[in-house]
C-alpha cells in the first residue's frame, strides 16, 4: 500500500474512533456539558489536558522552530511547560475548590461585579477565537498535503467531526475523545523520533541520543551537539548551543518571552476549565502533574528531533549537487515547503550564511522526518493522523470554552437570569454550532492578521487573567475597581505594543523596543503593570464586602466546599 | 510552597537563562550543561516540583481529615 492509501485508512479509523467515543459519552445536563459532570479521573484529565494544550503548532511546527533557533528554542520548551507549575501551585486546586463552571464566573463572584465577569468573558472569547482559527487552518493544511484535497474541503471535514462530538458530547465527549487523541498524537510523534535517533546515534531513546555520539560518516564518534556546532561554524552561523550571541535573542528578551508564555499558559481559559472537570481539589493537583508528564513526553523529545533534523538537513544538503538530492527533497519541493534558488549558478546547494540558496519551511522538520529517516509508509500516515488529532482536540476544547462563555457567563447570568437548565443547554449547543461555523470561516479564509495574532494570545492571557486570578485567591483586599483597572490596563498596554510593533512599524529593531523586549515577550511587562495597578487602586478604594473576604479565606482552607455546582 | 516556587525560578531562569554561558563550559556526556537545563532539565524539574507539591498537599489534607 502506498502512503496515500495508508493515510486514508488510518485517518478514517481514528475519526471513526472519535465519533464512537462521542456517541458513547453524549450528555443531557448542563453540568455534563460544561464540566463533564465533574467525574473525570485525574490521569484521564491529565491526558485530555495534554491533547487540549498541544495544538497543531506544538505537534507540527515546534521542533522545526527549535531546529532553526538552537538554544533560543528554549523559550518554547520552558515557556510552554513552566506554566503548569504555576497552574498546579497557584490556580487549579483553588479554582476547582471554588466550583462553578467557568473562570469568568469566579472572577465575577470574587470581584462582586457583573462588569468584571463580562470583561473576563470577553477576553476569553477573543483569546479563544484567535487560537481556534489557527487550528482549523492546521486541519486544512494536513488534509491538503497528505490527502491531496483542497484546503477548504479539509477544513469542512474537520469542522463536521468537531461539530459532532463537541455539540453532542459537550465536555464529556470532548474529554474522552481528547484522551484518544493524545494517544494517537504521542505515538505518531515518538515512533519517527525514536527511529531517527536510532539511525543517527544508535540509541532509540531520543532524550539520550540527543547527548550521544554520531555513528556514521565523517563525524563518527563525535558528540552529536559538538558535530552540530561544528557544522554551524562551517556555515558561518552562530553555534547551535550558544546563547545570546549576535544573531540570536538577547538575555532579557528570552527571559521576557519565557515568562509571558508561562504565565499565559496558566491563564488560558481552555486549559483552566479542564481542572473543573475532576472530582476534587486534590484530583486537580494530581491531574496537573499527569498533564505535565504527558506534555513533557513530547516536549523533551522535540528538542532532540530538532537537533537530529538539523544535522540531517545540513549534512545531506550542504554542498550537494542539486541533481543528486534525495527523493524526499523532490517530493516536498512540489508543496513549496523547501526550495532551492541557485544564485551562483553552479548547481550546488550552498547553505552558508550570506550565500544561502536553500529556503526551508519549519513544518517540514516533523512532517518529512519519517521520509528523511526512510521509515515505512504507515509511519508517514500516522504523522498525518497525529497532526489532525493535535489540531482537532485543541479546537474542540476552545469551542467549548467559547460556548460556555456566551451561554453561561453572558446568557444565563446577565441577559436571562431565570433561564431553565434545559434552555441553557440548548443555548450552549446552538452557540457551539455557531462558533464552529465562524471558526470554519476563519480557517478557510484567514484574515491576514490571524497568524500573527495567535502567538500573542499568550501575551494577552498573561497580562489580563493571571494577575487577577492570583490576587483573587491570595489577597483579601483586592477590590473590584483594582481588578478591572489591572485587567484593562494590562491588556490595553500589551495589545497596543503588539499592534504598534507588528502592524504599524514591523520594521523596528531591538533598539526601538522597550528595554529590548520583543512584542512576543511584552505580555510579561503587561502582567507586571496589571499586578501593580490592581494593588495600588485597591488601596484607595472601598474594601470588598465581608462575604467576599470570607469566601477568599475559605477557598484556601484544606476543606472541600459542600455546595458543588 | 515559596521554596518550590524558588526552585522553579532557579532551575528555569537562573540555570537555563542567566547562567547559561558559564554553565556551557561544563559538559555532561554530550551536553553543554546550560543548554541541557534549557532544553531538557528544566522540564524534568517542573514535573518533580508538581509531584512534591501534590504529595505535600495530600499530607496536609490528611492531617486536617479531608480525603
Amino acid at each position: 500500500m502506498n502512503v496515500q492509501a495508508w493515510t486514508y485508512l488510518i485517518v478514517t479509523a481514528t475519526f471513526a474512533l472519535y465519533i464512537g467515543i462521542a456517541w458513547w459519552s453524549r450528555v443531557r445536563t448542563t453540568s455534563g456539558f460544561y464540566v463533564a459532570g465533574r467525574g473525570v479521573p485525574a490521569v484521564a484529565n491529565g491526558m485530555a489536558t495534554g491533547a487540549d494544550w498541544m495544538s497543531a503548532a506544538s505537534f507540527i511546527s515546534m521542533a522545526g522552530l527549535i531546529s532553526f533557533m538552537g538554544y533560543t528554542g528554549t523559550i518554547y520548551l520552558m515557556g510552554w511547560t513552566g506554566g503548569y507549575v504555576l497552574l498546579a501551585l497557584l490556580l487549579a486546586p483553588y479554582l476547582r475548590k471554588y466550583g462553578k463552571f467557568t473562570t469568568s464566573e469566579f472572577v465575577g463572584d470574587r470581584y462582586y461585579s457583573d462588569a468584571a465577569r463580562l470583561v473576563a468573558a470577553g477576553c476569553t472569547i477573543f483569546v479563544s477565537f484567535t487560537y481556534i482559527a489557527g487550528q482549523m487552518r492546521g486541519v486544512g493544511v494536513v488534509f491538503s498535503r497528505f490527502l491531496e484535497v483542497e484546503v477548504h474541503w479539509g477544513v469542512i471535514i474537520g469542522v463536521v467531526i468537531v461539530f459532532f462530538y463537541a455539540v453532542l458530547g459537550g465536555m464529556r465527549g470532548i474529554t474522552y475523545t481528547q484522551v484518544a487523541q493524545y494517544c494517537v498524537l504521542i505515538v505518531a510523534f515518538l515512533i519517527p523520533a525514536a527511529a531517527i535517533s536510532w539511525k543517527i546515534t544508535g540509541n532509540p531513546i531520543p532524550q539520550l541520543g540527543f547527548g550521544g555520539t554520531v555513528q556514521e560518516g565523517q563525524q563518527a564518534g563525535v558528540f552529536l551537539l559538538e558535530a552540530l556546532d561544528a557544522l554551524h561554524r562551517e556555515l558561518r552561523l552562530p553555534e547551535y548551543t550558544a546563547a545570546f550571541v549576535p544573531g540570536k535573542k538577547s538575555m532579557i528578551d528570552v527571559t521576557a518571552i519565557a515568562l509571558a508564555l508561562m504565565v499565559g499558559t496558566a491563564g488560558l481559559p481552555h486549559v483552566l476549565v479542564r481542572f473543573y472537570t475532576v472530582r476534587s481539589a486534590r484530583a486537580a493537583r494530581w491531574s496537573a502533574l499527569w498533564a505535565l508528564v504527558f506534555i513533557g513526553l513530547l516536549y523533551t523529545t522535540a528538542p532532540a528531533v530538532a537537533a537530529f533534523a538539523r544535522v540531517n538537513l545540513i549534512s545531506t544538503l550542504h554542498n550537494t549537487s542539486y541533481s543528486e538530492v534525495p527523493e524526499w527533497f523532490k517530493s516536498w519541493e512540489t508543496t513549496g515547503l523547501i526550495s532551492f534558488d541557485d544564485q551562483d549558478g553552479d548547481g550546488v546547494i550552498d547553505m552558508s550564511d550570506g550565500a544561502n540558496e536553500l529556503t526551508v519551511d519549519q513544518d517540514i522538520m516533523v512532517l518529512a522526518n519519517p521520509e528523511i529517516a526512510e521509515l515505512p509508509a504507515w509511519v508517514v500516515a500516522l504523522v498525518a493522523a497525529g497532526g489532525l488529532a493535535a489540531a482537532l482536540s485543541t479546537a474542540a476544547g476552545l469551542l467549548l470554552v467559547i460556548a460556555s462563555a456566551i451561554s453561561h457567563d453572558i446568557g444565563k447570568s446577565i441577559l436571562w437570569k431565570d433561564m431553565s437548565s434545559r434552555r441553557e443547554l440548548l443555548l450552549a449547543r446552538v452557540t457551539a454550532s455557531v462558533a464552529v461555523i465562524v471558526a470554519a470561516y476563519f480557517g478557510i479564509s484567514p484574515p491576514g492578521f490571524v497568524a500573527q495574532v495567535v502567538a500573542f494570545a499568550f501575551g494577552l492571557a498573561a497580562s489580563s487573567f493571571f494577575p487577577v486570578l492570583v490576587l483573587g485567591i491570595f489577597t483579601r483586599s483586592t477590590t473590584k475597581e483594582g481588578a478591572i483597572a489591572g485587567m484593562s490596563s494590562g491588556i490595553l498596554f500589551t495589545g497596543a505594543y503588539i499592534v504598534y510593533f507588528r502592524l504599524i512599524r514591523p520594521e523596528a529593531t531591538a533598539e526601538d523596543w522597550l528595554f529590548g523586549i520583543s512584542p512576543e515577550g511584552i505580555g510579561a511587562v503587561g502582567m507586571l503593570i496589571n499586578f501593580a495597578l490592581a494593588l495600588i487602586v485597591s488601596r484607595f478604594t472601598k474594601p470588598p464586602p465581608d462575604e467576599v473576604q470570607r469566601l477568599v479565606s475559605e477557598i484556601r482552607l484544606p476543606r472541600e466546599r459542600a455546595a458543588d455546582g | 510552597m515559596a521554596i518550590l516556587l524558588a526552585v522553579w525560578f532557579v532551575c528555569s531562569y537562573v540555570l537555563g537563562i542567566f547562567l547559561v554561558e558559564p554553565l556551557n563550559g561544563t559538559r555532561i556526556g554530550g551536553f553543554p550543561l546550560g543548554f541541557w537545563f534549557a532544553h531538557q532539565g528544566s522540564i524534568y524539574v517542573f514535573i518533580v516540583l508538581i509531584l512534591v507539591y501534590a504529595a505535600m498537599m495530600d499530607r496536609l489534607d490528611r492531617r486536617y481529615g479531608v480525603d
